[in-house]
């Protein structure tokens, strides 16, 4: 059989809104899916990569048809098939591996049940064949105890888990052809980067086809052979995936890729402005002409075809776009990273006369000693946080790195006085800061302001943004009333926001701008500390970018100081100053963000470092911790001791480690002595961001 | 990803009017019940200009006549026109119901809300409290009310404000505590917004539409509710046209008679 | 899970106990007492003495709280005041008559009902969904003691088929009982069917629309096991609960479907005593009631518990 596995022949698939009108979310999408390689799906939220993603199985979102063209899969249009193919091609042919496993599996049934069902249905085997082939794919998934496993009902795994079971039975039908929607958005990027080598080992080893659709372009570069670059429902540019990161021809994933923070990079990325259409919204001939810096006239007039810069055969090479031969020679004449200033460095890191905000021994418990424990005299769970020292200097932007439920926002929330801290001591300058925010005076409350991670949920949906913007205006500012309006104008410009936006409700903003309305609204207080809690991880990257460069502008104009909380180490050193790496809540390093680019680490730094993944083709991850769930912090010893690579033995186990201090300042809570750290680093491969 | 709006809602203005028409469309008893409420309402005002019979007198010439052109839906077995007495029979019932639901939603939203914001011991225990009045019949509470106090619509109407008052507490507390777990509120508390503001800027206006969707929904139940109180001779007093009332008179004639009994069931 | 249940069912003792409190208060707020409503216009000073010092209303009320709940305690639940016996000898017979028809429509309407609501759930919008959605529509919209009304008139005096009041002793026999209890019976289902079908048919359809069936079905799996094993068991759970509620609704209305049949259960007691203001007797009735209400509540609890396995493998503590 020669002809390939996947062809997709210009698909549009839609919907039809109650008023009649045609709504289309895929246009005339063309691909074609060789056996044995794998195509990676990139592009923003919306833009309709799913949708051609699930039309593999031929599946569409309910109300949603197929206005033209076809999907073929070994040679039979998909669309065409009856219900019992149907089952044959998705039971047999075409596997997939959704996005959010716990919602993927069914809560109700064990997870034996749900994974051998489609075994003994489609694959002929009996049920303890299908136990067998099932306990096999877990082991290689490097489940923990496989067996018992099969018993167990989802709700009962990590994330992690589940992920992996839902990969694993979509591999143990073995089908042709592996449609993976997102299978690792979600994950913290240590328990990505175990995933993804799995994935690749075991579909490698029984050359499977895979479809891996993904918003991230590090992910997309480790896994594919071929990438297609969606936008507003068109593949806008699709080529073998070194060429595309090396010689991206159309301006969108020439955006993207610049709009991309790299650990390797110590400044902010450039961001593509505007935010990509809405389904509904009207839109020129070109898609991205509106944010495009190269679109012209024609954009606006003539919908561009796709234009093949490349034709060898298995190079093949093609962009839709007008202009791509300007895109190259852009490429050509401008440095690879051309990007926006670099931010002043912040001279005051070992001042602690300038310390703005300390915190010293601090722990946070959500636990409640129940009557009976005590009575009991119950050991108490160890504490959310505990022991955590850390001075942020006036000016500077401190960044609070881990994985999630590392106990960051709890930290953060501390601060805020939202959560009162169990143990130690929060003080602002001189000022205590450990009580509650309700007894804190009016002054304090406007000069620590937080924003919050989803702007989605922290706009009140029914305020306008000039609402919004007012009350801190009204609590903080005994201002007459007239004189908000032009306040308000100047919040909005300081986040380059356009002053009819005052009139808006948060549901008519895109996300990036409803968090710079969130921004707005914690620099109307005219703030001196501005606690970030994972900022720009709701947002698309290209937006991503633009948000960051807001907040960078306000402290260089403003000079306030950001707490700033991330899990994203890219974004930490391009904006960071410092950095303080928690785990389980307990501090394991703190340092200069320069410092993260060579050895010593902590344990855990570097294998956060090592996980980290490169927006490059043929740069694997570095995985060195085991990727054993760790759901509480050990009663004794060191909080890492359960993963730790460089374990020395019983003394991790019992014995609390000492904080070592180098000659640059950078602090480590290890056993290890930094210089012990440090040889024993450097003897090993070069990590992800030391690669260049 | 990809999204698909259901409606083009984006870029419409979240009017609270029109949040609370979409909520209510989208439940389709919800806007059943709005049906019913519209329709109830039109028919209390209309019904005094249109009837066309005087519904309390008597035809001792028209006993138990069958619907004709003169009488639609036919004479009782005292003669009254039962068409009119239809029409009319919902005014004392309409008026009974729309102003216990006021009662109800007002002290039983306030209450919600509240304990929703405060949590805590107190407000566990007024929840336990709430439990075991939803646990005594309803029915038998009201009997009991109406047959001890009396049957004056006023009691009436505080007995109902209050049982379903109790209802809407629960209503008004989990969905101020879905709305207090949001950011914004969080948000406002962290920027040192007093209690007031919260409750009034926040919280109000998120929780408001549930609750009119809340009494909406129990229209059509507590009309019910009080029709069976008539039906069982513990809510409006003959002669007093009551479709409650209408229908047990007429009940023994059902045989004869049936549409005395069949129209005013068709409220 | 056993701790679950032990807690659930402490918690239940303790509203129970709140009944009991709320019960006696709203009693005591009432104006007047047992001896003023029961002697009504008959009332002479002497003779209220003469009623309150034999009921032991002249004592104050906590003592009489004790009192009553101690009674209770020893299964004596008062002295009725108009039939001059003790309130337990008349609930029992009673109960025992109304259970049988409540038991009877929620062993068939149940069933039915979440069958028709899967049904028209996975016919959504087509005509078997339209037929039922109607038909629940008419039996929500349509008082009780009206949809009772039309079935007297179609079975009984049209077609002569069922009787259409009860002229029977309530201490009669079940069997003797039996024809009796079709109409109400009838009623109640079409009342039950018309709530829980709508829920049941939400339900199935918000599960087929979750994540997890639409893997299923992407696992190529066929409609009919898709349905049975990925959507129904995840969409029982609210129906469990919506049942009930409908049984609970249903308690709290006997006393209407009663009355349209002159059935002799615990609704057509309730009313008499009502009627003849009979203070003790009503407690008593309520107190009952509340209790079924609640024992309700705790099974339909524990089915929730068995079918959810994120609260079975809950751990005590």
């Amino acid at each position: 059989m020669n002809q390939p596995l996947v062809q997709v022949e210009q698909l549009s698939i839609g919907y039809t809104t109650r008023q009649g009108a045609v709504r289309p979310v895929l246009r005339d999408v063309s691909l074609t899916l060789e056996r044995g390689t794998t195509l990676g799906l990139v592009g923003e939220s919306g833009c309709g990569k799913s949708t051609l993603s699930m039309s593999l199985l031929a599946h569409l979102r309910s109300g949603s048809r197929v206005f033209g063209g076809q999907v073929q899969v070994n040679g039979t249009n998909v669309f065409a098939l009856d219900r019992t193919a149907l089952e044959q091609l998705r039971g047999r042919q075409v596997g997939f591996v959704p996005q959010n496993a716990s919602q993927a599996l069914t809560p109700t049934m064990r997870i034996g049940a749900q994974a051998t069902e489609s075994l003994t249905l489609h694959r002929g085997l009996d049920t303890a064949a299908a136990h067998q082939r099932v306990t096999e794919l877990f082991q290689r998934m490097r489940l923990p105890q496989p067996e018992a496993l099969l018993q167990r009902y989802p709700h009962e795994l990590s994330g992690g888990q589940q992920q992996r079971v839902v990969i694993a039975m979509a591999l143990a039908r073995q089908p042709d052809l592996l449609v993976l929607d997102e299978p690792t958005t979600g994950l913290d990027v240590t328990t990505q980067a175990h995933v993804l080598h799995l994935l690749q080992t075991i579909t490698h080893e029984y050359g499977m086809t895979m479809l891996y659709v993904s918003h991230d372009l590090e992910v997309v570069a480790q896994v594919s052979d071929l990438v297609a670059v969606m936008y507003a429902g068109e593949v806008v540019e699709m080529a073998p995936v070194d060429r595309l990161f090396s010689q991206p021809c159309h301006p969108y994933t020439l955006g993207l890729l610049a709009s991309l923070p790299r650990i390797t990079q110590t400044t902010l990325p450039r961001p593509i402005p505007g935010h990509p259409p809405a389904p509904h919204e009207a839109r020129a001939a070109c898609a991205f002409a509106p944010r495009c810096a190269f679109a012209t006239q024609q954009c606006q007039n003539e919908v561009p075809a796709l234009s093949t810069v490349e034709q060898s055969p298995g190079r093949m090479h093609q962009v839709r776009c007008h202009h791509w031969q300007h895109v190259i020679q852009y490429e050509a004449t401008i440095p690879h990273n051309g990007r926006s200033a670099p931010r002043e460095p912040v001279d005051t890191l070992h001042d602690r006369t300038h310390a703005l905000l300390t915190l010293q021994d601090v722990a946070v418990t959500y636990a409640r000693p129940r009557l009976l424990d005590r009575l009991r005299q119950r050991p108490q769970p160890p504490a959310t946080v505990e022991r955590v020292s850390l001075a942020v200097q006036r000016g500077e932007t401190l960044a609070l790195v881990g994985e999630s439920g590392s106990g960051k926002t709890t930290l953060l929330r501390a601060v805020a006085g939202l959560k009162s801290p169990s143990a130690g001591n929060i003080t602002f300058g001189d000022l205590d800061l450990t009580i509650p925010v309700d007894r804190r005076s009016r002054e304090i409350r406007r000069v620590i302001q937080i924003i919050f991670q989803n702007p989605d949920a922290s706009l009140n949906p029914r305020q306008t943004v000039g609402q919004i913007l007012q009350q801190p205006l009204r609590l903080y500012f005994d201002r007459d009333p007239a004189q908000y309006q032009e306040h308000i104008r100047l919040l909005l410009e300081q986040v380059r926001l356009a002053p009819h936006y005052e009139r808006r409700f948060p549901s008519q903003l895109s996300g990036g701008e409803k968090q710079r309305v969130a921004i707005a609204r914690a620099f109307a207080a005219n703030p001196e500390l501005v606690l970030c809690d994972e900022v720009t991880s709701a947002l698309d990257v290209s937006v991503q970018s633009a948000v960051l460069e807001v907040l960078t502008d306000l402290q260089n104009r403003q000079g306030v100081t950001y707490l700033f909380i991330t899990h994203n180490l890219a974004v930490v050193r391009a904006i960071a100053d410092r950095v303080a790496v928690l785990y389980h809540g307990r501090l394991c390093e703190v340092g200069a963000v320069a410092q993260l680019a060579a050895a010593p680490w902590h344990p855990y730094t570097e294998t956060l470092l090592g996980a980290v993944l490169a927006p490059e083709p043929g740069a694997p991850p570095r995985l060195l911790a085991r990727d054993v769930p760790d759901p509480a912090p050990p009663a004794r010893g060191c909080p890492f001791q359960r993963r730790c690579p460089r374990h020395l033995g019983p003394i991790c186990n019992e014995d609390p480690p000492p904080w070592h201090t180098t000659d640059s300042g950078q602090r480590i809570l290890c056993h290890i002595a930094p210089h012990d750290l440090e040889q024993r680093q450097t003897a090993e491969a070069s990590l992800a961001f030391a690669r260049d | 990803m990809a999204a698909i709006p259901t409606t083009d809602g984006h870029h419409a203005a979240p009017n609270v009017l029109v949040t609370i028409w979409q909520n209510l469309r989208c439940s389709p008893s919800g806007s059943i019940g709005l049906l019913i409420v519209a329709a109830h309402l039109i028919l209390a005002v209309i019904s005094p200009w249109i009837v066309p019979h005087d519904p309390t007198a008597f035809d001792s010439q028209a006993i138990l006549q069958a619907p004709s052109a003169t009488y639609l839906f036919g004479t009782d077995h005292l003669g009254r026109d039962v068409f009119s007495r239809t029409l009319m029979g919902g005014q004392i019932a309409l008026m009974v119901t729309m102003i216990s639901i006021v009662i109800s939603v007002a002290w039983g939203g306030l209450l919600g809300i509240l304990l929703g914001l405060m949590g805590g011991w107190l407000d566990e225990a007024i929840m336990r409290l709430v439990d075991a009045i939803r646990a005594i019949p309803e029915m038998l509470f009201l009997l009991l009310i109406a047959g001890i106090v009396g049957t004056e619509n006023g009691i009436l109407i505080l007995a109902l404000g209050f049982l379903y008052g109790v209802e809407v507490i629960r209503i008004a507390r989990s969905a101020t505590l879905s709305v207090v777990a949001q950011d914004f509120v969080l948000a406002a508390r962290a920027r040192g917004e007093s209690r007031r503001t919260i409750v009034l800027r926040e919280l109000l206006p998120n929780v408001f539409d549930v609750l009119l969707v809340e009494g909406a929904l129990r229209w059509s139940y507590m009309l019910l509710v009080f029709s069976a109180l008539s039906f069982l001779g513990f809510g409006v007093t003959p002669p007093t046209p009551d479709w409650g009332v209408m229908i047990a008179q007429n009940r023994t004639t059902f045989g004869i008679a049936p549409w005395a009994t069949f129209f005013p069931s068709c409220d | 899970m056993l701790y679950m249940i032990v807690r659930r069912f402490l918690w239940s003792l303790i509203v129970f106990t709140l009944v009991s409190v709320v019960v006696f208060t709203l009693v005591e707020l009432l104006p007047g007492d047992a001896a003023t409503a029961y002697l009504g216009r008959n009332a002479t000073p002497e003779r209220l003495a003469l009623v309150r010092s034999e009921l032991g209303l002249d004592r104050p009320a906590p003592e009489r709280f004790v009192a009553w709940v101690g009674g209770i305690l020893h299964g004596d639940l008062g002295t009725s005041l108009s039939q001059r016996q003790p309130v337990g000898d008349l609930v029992w017979g009673r109960l025992r008559n109304s259970l049988l028809i409540g038991l009877i429509a929620a062993v068939i309407s149940i069933p039915l009902s979440l069958l028709l609501g899967v049904i028209a759930g996975l016919n959504r919008d087509r005509w078997p969904d339209s037929i039922l959605s109607i038909i629940s529509l008419i039996s929500m919209s349509l008082p009780e003691f009206v949809i009772g009304t039309l079935l007297i008139f179609v079975f009984s005096l049209q077609f002569g088929l069922l009787p259409a009041v009860t002229i029977i002793d309530d201490t009669a026999p079940l069997n003797e009982l039996l024809p009796y209890t079709i109409l109400p019976v009838i009623t109640l289902t079409l009342i039950i069917c018309g709530y829980l079908l709508r829920i049941m048919r939400t339900s199935i359809i918000d599960a087929l629309r979750s994540e997890h069936v639409q893997m299923a079905e992407l696992k190529g799996l066929p409609a009919l096991r898709v349905v049975l094993w990925h959507a129904l068991p995840g969409a029982l759970l609210p129906a469990v609960t919506a049942s009930a509620l409908v049984l609970a609704y249903m308690i709290g209305n006997l006393v209407v479907i009663e009355a349209v049949f002159n059935y002799p259960g615990l609704g057509t007691l309730a009313l008499n005593a009502i009627q003849d203001r009979d203070l003790p007797l009503v407690q008593a009735i309520v107190l009952v009631l509340a209790g079924c209400y609640l024992l309700i509540n705790l099974l339909a609890d524990i089915i929730t518990f068995m079918l959810n396995p994120r609260l079975r493998t809950l751990r005590a503590g």
